[in-house]
C-alpha cells in the first residue's frame, strides 16, 4: 500500500497515513486530486479506481470516506477487507466510533492503524491483538500519567476549560454524528454496506 | 522539584490542549487562517519551555496543523526532542509526529540515529514498537545503512510483537540500503518458519514484495512457499503466497504446472472472494505461462472464465468490475474461451457504472474477430446514440475506432462499410476526437487504394452537407474531418463525380468560420480539385466551360485573402495570382491543364509514425565529435577560478576527442554520398523520375481491385452503415453457398475417383478464414528507412528503483557484505588479515563514507545535548568544538595539500583493492557455538569498553540459558547486575535456535589502560536437541590491547603541530622490514586496526593521530623506505607508546 487517507464528505482531510517518501507539495497534490476524484463519484458506483500507475480503493462509512492506494498487482478485494478491518477496530476501540472520535481524537487513529499496518502492509491479522498492543500502551501511558494526573485534578478546580473528555455542542453533533456502520462481512467477500447518514 | 513539577502542570492547565485546538477551529469558520497562526505563535511559545510535557503538546497540537496543510518543518528540531522523552507517552507523540512529517529532505533526521538506536534496544517492548512503527515511515538511506544491523537483531527478539514489526521494516530498510540485503536474507528467510503466526505472514509479506521485482532470485524458495501454501488456512498469508507464485510461474514452468491442482482446490473451495480471486489471477498467469503446448489445461480455463462469469453476474459492482479485469487478462491468450460470454459483456456496456462499461469496452476491443465486429460495432453505435455524458461518449468513440483499426484494420471485411461507420460519427455533436476520426478517414483513404472511388463520393457529401460547418462555431472538435474531407477530395479528385459540385461547396463563404488550419487545406485543395476539371473540360474541348471555373475562382478566393490567420492568406493570395495567370492564358487560348495539374504530380505515401526514429547513424558519422574544436584553455584562463566544476568535464570531453586527418575525413565523406544515394529520404540534386504524374514506376504494382459493385457507389444523403451489415450477411451467405458447391463438387469428384467412398470426417462450418473480404484490400503498409533498426527497445526504465535488489540470494554470503555495526571503526583486532576475511563495506568507495563523516559529527553533537553531567567532559567538548569550527574554516578555504588528503584519511585505496579487514575476531569456537568479539571504547566513558560478542550456533540443538563469565583482575572488570557478586556470570538476554546467531554486549571497567590485558572467561550454556539436554561449556580468554583503547579523532595539522612542539611528549620508534603492501593500504590498517586517522599525507611520509579514552594524545610519523617502514611515535604516556608500537609492529609484520 502506498498510502491511506481518511477524509469527510466536504473534503476535509482527517487522516492521512504515506508509507512512500514524497514532499509535502506532492503529499497536497495527491490528496487534493483524490479527493476530488473520489468525491465526485457517484454512490452506486465500483469502490475502484485507475489513477496514475496506481489503484485506488475507496468506501465510505458514513460521513467519512477511506482511501487506500495500492499498485497494479496488488488484490483489491484485500484492500477493501484492510479498510473495513481498520474501521472495525476503531470501532471498538471508541466503541461505535464516529468522526468526531477521529477529530479529536487523531492520535489514537493514527496508533491503531500504527499497530495494524507498518510500511503499508498488515502487521497484525488478529483485531484481538491489535486492540491488545493498544491497551497495553495506553496503560503504560496511563501509569506514567498518573501522577501529573493527580496534579491536574487540583489544577482542574481552578480552570474551567479544562474538561477531560471532549464535549461537543449539540448542533456541531447533528450535523457529525453517525455511528460507523459495523456490518459483518458478508460469507467474507469484503462487500460491506453503507450505513448512510441519519 | 517538586514545586517546579506542580509549577508545569498548572502551566499545562492553562494552555490550550488538542481537543482546545479543533473546537477552536471549528469555532473559527471564518478567519480559520488567522486563529491557527494565533495558535503557532503559541505553539512556539510552548516549545520554548523546559517542560517536557508541555513540548508534548506542543508538538502533538503541529501533527494536527500539518494535517491541515500547515508546514510544521521548523518545528523539526523540536520534534526530536519530544521523540528522546523518557516517557512513552510522549516518545509516542514525538514519533508520531516525525512519522508524519519527516522526510528524505529533513535534515536534522541525520540527529536521530542515535535515539532511534537507543529506543531500539530499550527493554519495554512499546518504546522499540514505537521507534520501529516511526521509523518505518522516515527511514533514509543513512537511517538504514547505520541501524540495518541493529534492525536486524530485533528479528530474532524475544517477543514476536518486536519481531514481525522488524521484519517487515526490513523490506524499507532493502530498498534505501540494498547492500543490506543478501546479509539479512538468511534470517528473513529463517522467519518464514517462526512459531509465531503474525512473524510469519510479516516474512512471507516481505519476501512477497521483494520477490513480485525481481522474482528470479526467489525460485530456489519455491518448495518451502508450496509446502506454506498447502498448510496454510491464514487467507491474508494465502493470499500473498498465491501472489509470489503468479510473479514467479513465468520463469519456471514446472511450478506452474505443479501449481495448478492445489489452486483449482482452492478456486472450487474458498468462500472468500478476494482469495479466488487471487487465485483466479495466478491460474492465469499460470496459463499464460504455459500456454505453448499445455492443451490439457482448457479444464482450468473453463473453471476460471466460469468463476469470473459468476463475480460479473454478481450484483455487487465491485466484483463485477474485477470480474471484467481478470477476463481482460485471460483474453490475450485464450480469446475463444472469453468470446464466449459475448452476451454478458455487451450486456455490461448498459450498466450504470461507468467504470463498468470502460472495463466491458477494453474487453470488446479483443473480442472482436472478422465475423463479429460489424455486429460489435452496431452495437456500440446505439451506445453512442444513448449515452448521456460526452466523457463516455468520447471513450466509445476512441474505442470504435481503436477496435476497428487495430492491428492494421485486421477484422475490417468491409472498408465502404468502415467509412459509413466514421461518417456516421461525424453527427456526434460536442465531441473532442474529431480529429481521430479525421485521422482515420485520411490514413484509410490513402492506404486502402480500392476505397478511395467510394470514400471520395462520401466526403464530397460531407463537404456539402455543411452541417459540420455549421457547428464548428461550438468551438468543438467535430469540424475537424472537414480537414479530411477537403484533403481527400482534393488529392484524389479524379474520381470525383460531381467535381464542380465539390468545388462550389468548397468555396463556400461559411468556410471562413472554420479554424485557420482546416481553411488552408481548403484553399490547397481546391487548386487540386480546380487542375483536375480544368484538365477534364480542356480534353472534351469545352473551354468555355473551363473559363467559366476560373471565373469562379478569381471571384471566390479574395475571401481567403482576407483572412486573419497567415498561413491561409499566404496560400491564397498566392494561388489567386495563379489563377489571374491562367485566365490570362485561357484568354489566348493556351492549354494549361496539363501544367497545372504537373503541380500536384506524384504519389504520397504513408510514412511509419517511428521512421525518424529507425533511422540508422550512417557509418562514420560520429555526433559525439567536435564539428569544431572547442574554445582552448588559454581563453578563459580567468574565469577558471570560477569554474572549477566545468573545467573537469572539459578535460573530460577533450580527452575523448579523437584526432581526425584529411585521409579520415575523405573516406567519411565518401561514405556519406553513398549512404545519400541509398537514402529514399534524401533530397538529391538531380530530378527525379519518379515525379511523373500518374505514369510513374511502383504504381501499377500495386493491384487496384474491382469493388463489389452489390453495393451502391454512391449512397443518396449520408450513408447507414446498417445497410452494410445485411448486405455483408447476403454476401456471406453467398460465399459459403459458393464454397459448398465446389466442395461438394469436389466430393463428387473424389467418390468418381476412388471406388470406395468415405465419409466427410466435418461438416462445414464457417470459421474465421472462411470469410472473404468483400474487397481485395490492399493495406499499403508505411514506409520505414532502410536498415531500421528490427528492435524496440523504446520502453525500459532505466531507473527503476527496484533494481538495486536484483542480487543474487542463493549465493553464499561473502563477509564483504556484513552489515556495518555500531562503533566497529573504533574496534580493534590482533589477528593477522591473513585469516580475516571481512572487509569493511565503507571501504569500498569515499562518498558514503564522508556522509558518515559528517554524520558521526553531527551525533556528537546529539550525545553533547543529552549530556548533564558537567565536570570533566565540558573540557572535551569545547576542545572538539574548537576542532570542528576549525573544521569549518578548513572548508572555505581552497583545498590544500594537507585537505586533499583528507577525504582518504582512513585510507581507502583507489589504486589497489583493500585486503579484507575485521574488526570482529574469533574467541573461541567448539562443536556447539562460535563467539567472535569485538571491543568498543567511547570519548565519554573514560574507564569502561564494551565487548559486543557474536554468538553462533553451529549445532542442530537449540542453546538456552547461556551465561558469561569472566575472571575480574584487579585492573580490569566485568559490570554484573546489582547485587550480584564477582563470581557470577551475566545472562545473554537471548537464545539460540539451530544456525542462528546474534550478538549480546557486556561492559568491562578498567582502571589504567598504558597496558594490555587477557582476561580468562567461561561461556556456560544448555544445548537442547531430540534426545534431551546436556549442560555445556566453552572457555576463552578475552584479549584487551592497548589499540582498543584508543578512538579515532579528526586532528588539524596546526593543532597537531602544536601538540608537537609542545615537548611534554614522550618518543619512541620502531622499523619494520620487507614490508610489500602499498603505503595507502598501510595507511589504511594502521587507521582500521588502530583507531588513527591521517593528519597530513605527503608522498611517503605520513602523520597521523589517536586518542585513547584518558585523553592520551598519541602522534605518529610513519614513513615508508624501499621495503620498510619506520614508525615514530610521540606519546603523553611512553608505557602506553611501547605497548601500541608492539601491537603495530605486529600488525605491520604481517603486510
Amino acid at each position: 500500500m502506498q498510502f491511506m487517507l481518511l477524509f469527510s464528505r466536504q473534503g476535509k482531510l482527517r487522516l492521512q497515513k504515506w508509507y512512500v517518501p514524497l514532499s509535502d507539495k506532492e503529499k497536497k497534490k495527491i490528496t487534493r486530486e483524490l479527493v476530488q476524484t473520489v468525491l465526485a463519484r457517484k454512490p452506486k458506483m465500483c469502490s475502484f479506481l485507475e489513477w496514475r500507475d496506481l489503484k485506488i480503493v475507496y468506501k465510505r462509512y458514513a460521513s467519512l470516506y477511506f482511501c487506500c492506494a495500492i499498485e497494479d498487482q496488488d488484490n483489491e478485494l484485500i484492500t477493501l477487507e484492510i479498510i473495513h478491518r481498520y474501521v472495525e477496530l476503531l470501532d471498538k476501540y471508541f466503541g461505535s466510533v464516529c468522526e468526531l472520535d477521529i477529530i479529536f481524537n487523531f492520535e489514537k487513529a493514527y496508533f491503531i492503524l500504527d499497530e495494524f499496518l507498518l510500511g503499508g502492509e498488515v502487521q497484525e491479522t488478529s483485531k484481538k491483538n491489535v486492540l491488545k498492543a493498544i491497551e497495553q500502551a495506553d496503560l503504560l501511558q496511563e501509569f506514567q500519567n498518573q501522577e501529573r494526573a493527580s496534579w491536574a485534578e487540583v489544577a482542574s478546580r481552578h480552570h474551567e476549560h479544562s474538561a477531560p473528555t471532549c464535549s461537543v455542542s449539540g448542533a456541531e453533533s447533528c450535523c457529525i454524528t453517525t455511528a460507523l456502520g459495523e456490518v459483518p462481512t458478508e460469507e467474507g467477500r469484503g462487500t460491506l454496506s453503507i450505513t448512510d447518514s441519519v | 522539584m517538586a514545586l517546579k513539577m506542580v509549577k508545569g502542570s498548572i502551566d499545562r492547565m492553562f494552555d490550550k490542549n488538542l481537543q482546545d485546538l479543533v473546537r477552536g477551529i471549528r469555532n473559527h469558520k471564518e478567519d480559520e487562517a488567522k486563529y491557527i497562526s494565533q495558535c503557532i505563535d503559541e505553539i512556539k511559545q510552548e516549545l520554548k519551555q523546559d517542560n517536557i510535557a508541555v513540548k508534548a503538546n506542543a508538538v502533538c497540537k503541529l501533527t494536527y496543523l500539518q494535517m491541515l496543510g500547515y508546514d510544521i518543518s521548523w518545528a523539526a528540531f523540536n520534534i526530536i526532542e519530544v521523540m528522546s522523552a523518557s516517557k512513552f507517552t510522549f516518545k509516542r507523540i514525538g514519533y508520531l509526529a516525525a512519522s508524519q512529517c519527516f522526510h528524505e529532505g529533513t535534515d536534522v533526521i541525520m540527529l536521530t540515529t542515535n535515539q532511534i538506536r537507543k529506543d531500539l534496544s530499550s527493554p519495554s517492548q512499546y518504546d522499540t514498537g514505537v521507534a520501529l512503527t516511526g521509523l518505518s515511515c522516515f527511514v533514509t538511506s543513512d537511517l538504514a545503512r547505520d541501524l540495518a544491523n541493529d534492525i536486524m537483531t530485533l528479528m530474532s527478539h524475544t517477543k514476536p510483537y518486536i519481531r514481525k514489526k522488524a521484519v517487515l521494516i526490513m523490506y524499507k530498510v532493502f530498498l534505501k540500503y540494498p547492500e543490506s540485503l543478501r546479509p539479512a536474507f538468511p534470517r528473513l528467510k529463517e522467519k518464514l518458519e517462526d512459531p509465531d503466526p503474525g512473524v510469519q505472514s510479516a516474512a512471507v509479506n516481505v519476501i512477497c514484495e521483494l520477490a513480485r521485482r525481481n522474482p528470479k532470485n526467489y525460485l530456489s524458495l519455491a518448495p518451502l512457499f508450496f509446502k506454506l501454501m498447502t498448510c496454510s488456512t491464514n487467507n491474508w498469508v494465502l493470499i500473498k503466497i498465491i501472489k509470489l507464485f503468479g510473479a514467479l510461474t513465468p520463469l519456471e514452468p514446472r511450478l506452474g504446472k505443479k501449481l495448478i491442482e492445489p489452486l483449482t482446490n482452492l478456486i472450487h473451495s474458498t468462500s472468500a472472494m478476494s482469495l479466488l480471486y487471487e487465485c483466479v489471477n495466478t491460474v492465469i498467469a499460470v496459463l499464460i505461462s504455459l500456454s505453448s503446448g499445455m492443451p490439457n489445461h482448457s479444464a482450468s480455463i473453463q473453471l476460471c472464465v466460469q468463476k469470473l462469469r459468476i463475480l460479473i453476474e454478481d450484483s455487487d459492482q465491485n466484483l463485477k468490475y474485477l470480474g471484467l479485469l481478470a477476463m481482460s487478462k485471460i483474453l490475450r491468450t485464450h480469446p475463444k474461451s472469453v468470446q464466449a460470454h459475448k452476451d454478458l459483456i455487451l450486456q455490461c456496456l448498459d450498466d450504470k457504472d461507468e467504470s463498468i462499461r470502460l472495463r466491458a469496452l477494453d474487453l470488446l476491443y479483443g473480442m472482436v474477430s472478422k465475423k463479429n465486429l460489424m455486429e460489435i460495432v452496431k452495437k456500440l453505435m446505439t451506445h453512442v446514440d444513448k449515452a448521456e455524458g460526452t466523457t463516455y461518449r468520447d471513450e466509445l468513440l476512441t474505442k470504435i475506432i481503436d477496435i476497428c483499426s487495430q492491428s492494421n484494420y485486421q477484422y475490417i471485411t468491409n472498408f465502404e462499410w468502415y467509412i459509413s461507420i466514421l461518417v456516421e460519427l461525424t453527427r456526434l455533436e460536442g465531441t473532442r476526437h474529431g480529429h481521430l476520426i479525421a485521422a482515420q478517414m485520411l490514413d484509410v483513404a490513402i492506404r486502402v487504394k480500392a476505397i478511395r472511388k467510394f470514400a471520395v463520393s462520401q466526403m464530397s457529401a460531407l463537404l456539402d452537407s455543411g452541417h459540420l460547418v455549421a457547428s464548428s462555431t461550438q468551438r468543438n472538435g467535430i469540424c475537424e474531418v472537414l480537414y479530411a474531407a477537403a484533403w481527400i477530395c482534393g488529392e484524389f479528385s479524379e474520381h470525383l463525380q460531381e467535381p464542380h459540385q465539390t468545388l462550389e461547396a468548397m468555396l463556400r463563404p461559411k468556410v471562413t468560420t472554420l479554424p485557420g488550419h482546416i481553411q488552408a487545406v481548403y484553399v490547397q485543395n481546391v487548386v487540386k480539385l480546380y487542375a483536375s476539371i480544368l484538365l477534364q473540360k480542356e480534353q472534351a474541348g469545352e473551354t468555355e466551360a473551363a473559363q467559366e471555373v476560373t471565373q469562379v475562382m478569381v471571384e471566390r478566393l479574395p475571401q481567403f485573402v482576407q483572412s486573419a490567420d497567415l498561413e491561409v492568406q499566404e496560400r491564397a493570395s498566392c494561388i489567386l495570382q495563379l489563377v489571374k495567370h491562367v485566365q490570362k492564358l485561357q484568354a489566348k487560348a493556351v492549354p494549361v491543364a496539363e501544367e497545372l495539374s504537373a503541380l500536384f504530380a506524384g504519389e504520397l505515401n504513408p510514412v511509419a509514425p517511428k521512421a525518424q526514429k529507425k533511422v540508422p547513424v550512417p557509418e562514420g558519422l560520429d555526433l559525439d565529435t567536435w564539428i569544431n574544436e572547442p574554445p582552448s584553455d588559454s581563453e578563459s584562463e580567468d574565469e577558471k577560478s570560477k569554474t572549477i566544476f566545468r573545467e573537469e568535464e572539459q578535460k573530460h570531453t577533450q580527452h575523448r576527442q579523437p584526432e581526425v586527418d584529411e585521409a579520415e575525413l575523405a573516406r567519411r565523406r565518401e561514405a556519406r554520398k553513398q549512404e545519400q544515394a541509398n537514402n529514399p529520404f534524401y533530397i538529391k540534386s538531380s530530378p527525379s523520375p519518379q515525379k511523373r504524374y500518374q505514369d510513374a514506376p511502383g504504381v501499377e504494382h500495386i493491384p487496384v481491385v474491382q469493388i463489389d459493385l452489390s453495393v451502391p457507389l454512391k449512397v443518396p444523403g449520408l450513408p447507414t452503415s446498417d445497410q452494410y451489415v445485411k448486405l455483408e450477411e447476403e454476401r456471406r451467405h453467398q460465399q459459403r453457398l459458393e464454397k459448398d458447391k465446389k466442395k461438394k463438387r469436389k466430393r463428387e469428384r473424389e467418390r468418381e475417383k476412388k471406388g470406395k467412398h468415405r465419409r466427410q470426417r466435418s461438416l462445414p462450418t464457417e470459421s474465421e478464414e472462411d470469410i472473404a473480404p468483400a474487397q481485395q484490400v490492399d493495406i499499403v503498409t508505411e514506409e520505414m528507412p532502410e536498415n531500421a533498426l528490427p528492435s524496440d527497445e523504446d520502453d525500459k526504465d532505466p531507473n527503476d528503483p527496484y533494481r538495486a535488489l536484483d542480487v543474487d540470494l542463493d549465493r553464499p554470503l561473502a563477509d564483504s557484505e556484513k552489515l556495518p555495526v555500531q562503533k566497529h571503526r573504533n574496534a580493534e583486532t590482533s589477528k593477522s588479515p591473513q585469516k580475516e576475511d571481512v572487509p569493511l563495506v565503507e571501504k569500498k568507495s569515499k562518498k558514503p563514507k564522508k556522509k558518515e563523516k559528517k554524520h558521526r559529527e553531527r551525533e556528537k553533537e546529539r550525545e553533547k545535548e543529552e549530556q548533564r553531567k558537567p565536570s570533566r567532559h565540558k573540557k572535551q567538548h569545547r576542545k572538539e568544538k574548537a576542532g570542528r569550527s576549525k573544521g569549518k574554516k578548513a572548508k572555505q578555504q581552497p583545498p590544500t595539500c594537507a585537505e586533499a588528503a583528507g577525504p582518504v584519511e582512513n585510507g581507502a585505496a583507489e589504486e589497489e583493492p583493500l585486503p579484507p579487514m575485521s574488526s570482529y575476531c574469533l574467541l573461541a569456537e567448539n562443536a556447539y557455538i562460535k563467539m567472535t568479539y569485538d571491543i568498543q571504547a567511547s570519548l565519554q566513558k573514560e574507564s569502561q569498553v564494551t565487548v559486543s560478542i557474536i554468538l553462533e550456533n553451529q549445532s542442530s540443538s537449540f542453546l538456552k540459558n547461556m551465561e558469561l563469565n569472566v575472571l575480574d583482575s584487579l585492573n580490569t572488570k566485568m559490570a554484573r547486575p546489582e547485587g550480584s557478586s564477582v563470581h557470577d556470570g551475566v545472562p545473554v538476554p537471548f537464545q539460540l535456535p539451530p544456525g542462528v546467531s546474534n550478538e549480546a554486549q557486556f561492559v568491562f571497567t578498567i582502571q589504567s589502560i598504558v597496558m594490555a590485558q587477557k582476561l580468562k572467561g567461561t561461556l556456560s550454556f544448555i544445548a537442547k536437541d531430540a534426545e534431551g539436554a546436556t549442560h555445556e561449556k566453552l572457555d576463552f580468554r578475552l584479549h584487551f590491547s592497548c589499540s582498543a583503547y584508543l578512538v579515532t579523532t579528526p586532528c588539524y595539522s596546526d593543532a597537531f603541530a602544536k601538540l608537537l612542539e609542545s615537548g611534554d611528549l614522550s618518543m619512541s620508534s620502531i622499523k619494520v622490514d620487507g614490508i610489500s603492501m602499498s603505503f595507502q593500504n598501510l595507511l589504511a590498517k594502521i587507521c582500521f586496526h588502530h583507531h588513527f586517522s591521517v593528519v597530513e599525507r605527503v608522498d611517503s611520509c605520513a602523520s597521523m593521530y589517536s586518542r585513547s579514552i584518558q585523553g592520551h594524545h598519541v602522534c605518529l610519523l610513519v614513513k615508508k623506505g624501499e621495503k620498510s617502514v619506520s614508525v615514530d611515535g610521540k606519546c603523553s604516556d611512553s608505557t602506553l607508546l611501547g605497548n601500541l608500537l608492539e601491537e603495530m609492529q605486529v600488525t605491520l609484520a604481517q603486510c
